[in-house]
């Protein structure tokens, strides 16, 4: 649009500043901690850290919770999104609408009150009890952690998940049909293969926070389910050791570039297909 | 006399490696319509928006009434666009796209005003002057979008492609639409297009393009009768070329048989291109001395049929508005005064004209 | 049977989404300041929500910082946008993937890396480092709105307005940015949400005694919370569903108008 080759670096200059002072230097920094120890002498300790017994632990739980935390997301958004795409077009808005009011609530708030609902005297075991069946033990279990996960990650599933499916062409599903597909064949060889890329982002994104989520342990897991996010804020907030913090951090790091990569593949893949 | 208001002295423009214009001299006349023509990446556009003031020509220049604009930025050109996607602006409604031009040369509301009542009736639009632009057809956009440049009173009007986006029908009306406003206004319009019926219809002048090259300058029946090489006949209508040697003045052979024609002033022997209009071919009962030959297909047009007939091993396209049966037997026959004789390309850059 | 199975689906769904806010809801109405006991209807924590200074000086502070670190972000974005319009598409990759390094990374590694960086420089963690990380996290997402639709405006709205006479600085002040107007908004709008939600990079590059609502809600957890919080986030939810509504309902008549 603009002609001159210096309108465009001039223009360019506050991004690049912006990207230089607070991402790259800030990881540097944080590299640099992790690499150090007090006496700012090199060491690979606080890497090695993460595979020392409880940090280990700490770590493996976060995996766990976060993968399951995933696949529950997918499992849950995928007919969502499917019901979403087919509506007529004036109720899916309501429904979606009705879907996207929730996130302006406080997330804090509303994983608390998750609280109130699955504790020992809480919503949940006093509707059991009003039927007369046995209490069921959920705050500060694992179970618990993974509700407030699914709760607050569903959302980064479902809109990426949706945006995908929403591009398939219906032509194309008619097509399958018409070529003798059964609902469930134009589902497996046609919807499923097309709405991958939405479906790797939404993990993506739904992995990468409930890896490293501190709140939603600390509120529902009850201080005694540690995740990696809690072991890495206390080291910070609380005041232990920096350069431990940022040592785990970089081995949190590790899985986030992991993640990056494969949101990178999705993306490029997708994108040649349009292409062509 | 006509009065000049353009020049193009030596306009050449290359994108990295590609050349799309090849040191191009062209001049416009005043009042005149007339149109750039050829097929998609022949460099029109380019040419157009060199004289908008978009591009900025490699080398050459760009005379505007006797004086150098070629550095001149668009925003200062006496020249107005017509674009090819209109380009009206959607937050503004039909009086405020017209306005534009006249707001920031600071215009006084009241001539404003009448500018505008001027324009919407020239184009047909009067009353629509509150309307949201998304809201209007495509030929009514059309015509905000020529209203909004001829208000600017540009001496010249840049047109690119503005039809192809209409369905043919109003495609059809505005052709007619668009040569009123020419001759109301009295202002030059360069119309881009890569239709040669829209070209033939409404020009005074046809610049045939192809590969950076000008091809051919002429009326459009000066362009449609005597093409000047082969791809000017083969871009403008349909047409049959053959290869051909010229025996003297007045006599060409093709196909190993002598056949008269009009044409004077190649050297003897000289191999040349030969042009025989498909509605000018007249088929009938095989004979000695004529091109003989089978019928290999048939369509049918609705007012003719196009007769494909395969003789000496060359297909010929004839248009008849009779039919045949396929598998006929019949010649091919027609008169001197409807060959065209034209020069081969000499050199590899003429050699361009016939990759199409 | 599947329309019905599809209903009970969506049911389930919603059940899930909106039973912690009517937890919320009630709460806000209970007579106890504690959670999980029932003891009355009130209106009282209304009342007292807005004497409560504390809440106040943090919801002060979240929309001031939403409001600055939006609109800061929103002008870095389109001057970084109306650069990237002019590069190669390979280049403008890389850029748009630089931007959103942010957004993937986790907030906990973004918000102890800007932390670290903030005490190295010697700045004192506090209202301003709270506003300098939110308009970090914030470009991005303004520039995921208006990226899309800058590269959809075509080329020919800024030469036609040059054509009719305009310099390039009117051009773009008088037809690219309004016909841009829908993404600015929805990016601005966007990153205020963003900022007032984020409590994890906030927590780590807020000083003491400077709180935004949601690290107000994070340091009451420990105590009980006030039950004006739950007052106060029952009206938000109330402000935003008007608001939507209407903004769908405008929405919806631009639509309709169209078809005509």
């Amino acid at each position: 649009m603009f002609k001159s080759a210096g309108v465009k670096t001039l223009f360019m200059t506050p991004f690049c500043l912006w990207a230089g002072i607070f991402i790259f230097v800030p990881l540097l920094c944080m590299i640099w901690y992790g690499l150090t120890n007090d006496d700012e002498i090199f060491t690979p300790a606080n890497l090695t850290l993460a595979f020392e017994p409880p940090y280990f632990k700490a770590l493996l739980l976060s995996i766990g919770l976060a993968l399951v935390s995933t696949i529950i997301c997918l499992l849950l958004a995928y007919p969502l999104c499917l019901i979403l795409t087919d509506k007529a077009r004036d109720l899916s808005t309501a429904v979606s609408l009705l879907f996207i009011l929730p996130l302006w609530m406080n997330s804090l708030l509303l994983t608390m009150a998750w609280q109130t609902i699955l504790e020992k005297n809480g919503i949940i075991n006093q509707v059991l009890r009003y039927f007369n069946l046995p209490d069921v033990a959920l705050i500060n279990t694992p179970t618990a952690i993974i509700i407030g996960m699914v709760y607050n990650f569903l959302p980064y599933m479902v809109l990426p998940l949706y945006v995908s499916l929403s591009k398939i062409d219906k032509r194309i599903i008619e097509a399958a049909r018409d070529l003798g597909a059964s609902y469930m064949q134009t589902f497996w060889k046609v919807i499923l293969p097309l709405s991958l890329p939405g479906a790797a982002g939404g993990m993506t994104m739904v992995f990468i926070p409930a890896l490293t989520t501190f709140v939603i342990s600390a509120l529902l897991g009850g201080g005694k389910l540690l995740l990696i996010g809690n072991v890495i804020e206390q080291e910070f907030i609380a005041g232990y050791n920096w350069h431990w913090g940022a040592g785990l951090s970089m081995v949190l790091m590790i899985f986030i570039l992991i993640n990056m990569a494969v949101t990178i593949f999705f993306d490029n893949s997708h994108e040649e297909v349009e292409e062509k | 006399m006509k009065r000049e208001i353009i020049r193009l002295e030596n306009v050449a423009k290359a994108f990295g490696k590609l050349t799309v214009l090849d040191e191009i001299d062209l001049t416009i006349y005043e009042n005149e319509f007339i149109t750039l023509l050829g097929p998609s990446g022949c460099g029109k556009t380019t040419m157009l928006r060199i004289i908008g003031g978009f591009e900025q020509p490699d080398s050459g220049r760009v005379i505007f009434d006797g004086k150098d604009i070629t550095n001149l930025p668009p925003n200062k050109r006496p020249v107005n666009t017509v674009f090819q996607k209109y380009s009206l602006f959607s937050h503004m409604n039909v009086e405020e796209n017209i306005a534009f031009g006249l707001k920031i040369s600071g215009m006084d509301e009241g001539f404003i005003r009448s500018k505008i009542n001027y324009a919407l009736k020239l184009v047909n639009l009067e009353g629509y002057e509150k309307n949201d632009v998304t809201k209007l057809s495509g030929g009514q956009q059309q015509r905000i979008a020529i209203a909004r440049a001829i208000v600017n009173e540009p001496k010249v009007l840049l047109l690119d492609e503005p039809l192809s986006a209409l369905d043919l029908k109003l495609r059809r009306n505005m052709r007619s639409e668009l040569v009123r406003i020419n001759r109301e206004t009295g202002i030059t319009f360069v119309f881009v297009t890569h239709d040669q019926e829209e070209a033939l219809s409404m020009s005074d002048r046809i610049v045939i393009m192809n590969q950076g090259y000008i091809q051919q300058i002429g009326t459009p029946e000066q362009v449609y009768n005597e093409p000047e090489n082969a791809f000017v006949a083969d871009f403008i209508g349909d047409s049959n070329i053959i290869d051909g040697i010229m025996v003297r003045d007045k006599l060409v052979r093709i196909f190993g048989r002598e056949h008269a024609c009009e044409d004077t002033g190649f050297p003897p022997e000289c191999p040349v291109d030969v042009q025989i209009r498909p509605e000018d071919i007249i088929l009938g009962e095989p004979t000695e001395d004529s091109f003989n030959g089978v019928v290999k297909k048939v369509v049918f047009w609705g007012m003719s049929y196009d007769i494909i007939v395969e003789a000496d091993g060359f297909d010929w396209l004839v248009q008849s508005t009779h039919g045949r049966e396929v598998g006929e037997k019949v010649s091919v026959t027609f008169d001197p005064y409807n060959i065209q004789i034209m020069s081969k390309p000499q050199s590899e850059d003429e050699e361009a004209v016939r990759d199409v | 049977m599947i329309v019905r199975l599809k209903f009970v689906y969506l049911a389930a769904i919603f059940l899930f989404l909106y039973a912690p806010i009517g937890v919320l809801m009630a709460q806000s109405f209970n007579e106890s300041r504690y959670r999980g006991h029932w003891t009355g209807f009130t209106f009282k924590w209304y009342d007292s929500l807005f004497e409560n200074e504390q809440i106040f000086d943090a919801l002060q502070n979240t929309v001031s910082i939403g409001i600055f670190s939006a609109g800061i972000a929103t002008i870095i974005a389109l001057i970084t946008c109306v650069a990237l319009r002019e590069f190669g598409k390979k280049p403008r990759a890389i850029f748009m993937g630089v931007a959103n390094i942010p957004i993937l990374n986790a907030d906990i590694v973004t918000g102890i890396s800007l932390m670290l960086l903030f005490m190295g420089m010697g700045l004192k963690l506090g209202y301003g480092t709270i506003l300098l990380a939110h308009i970090v996290f914030n470009v991005p997402y303004v520039m995921l709105c208006i990226m899309p639709q800058f590269m959809s405006l075509d080329k020919s709205f800024y030469e036609a307005a040059l054509d009719l006479g305009a310099s390039p600085f009117q051009a773009f002040v008088k037809v690219i940015l309004p016909e841009l107007r829908p993404g600015i908004f929805a990016g601005f709008l966007l990153a205020f949400t963003m900022s007032a939600d984020d409590f994890i990079i906030t927590h780590f590059t807020k000083g003491a005694g400077v709180d935004t609502l949601p690290t107000e809600i994070y340091a009451e957890l420990k105590l009980g919370i006030h039950p004006e919080m739950y007052a106060l986030s029952t009206l938000v939810f109330f402000f935003v569903v008007i608001f939507v509504i209407l903004f769908t309902m405008a929405r919806k008549r631009l639509a309709d108008k169209e078809v005509f």
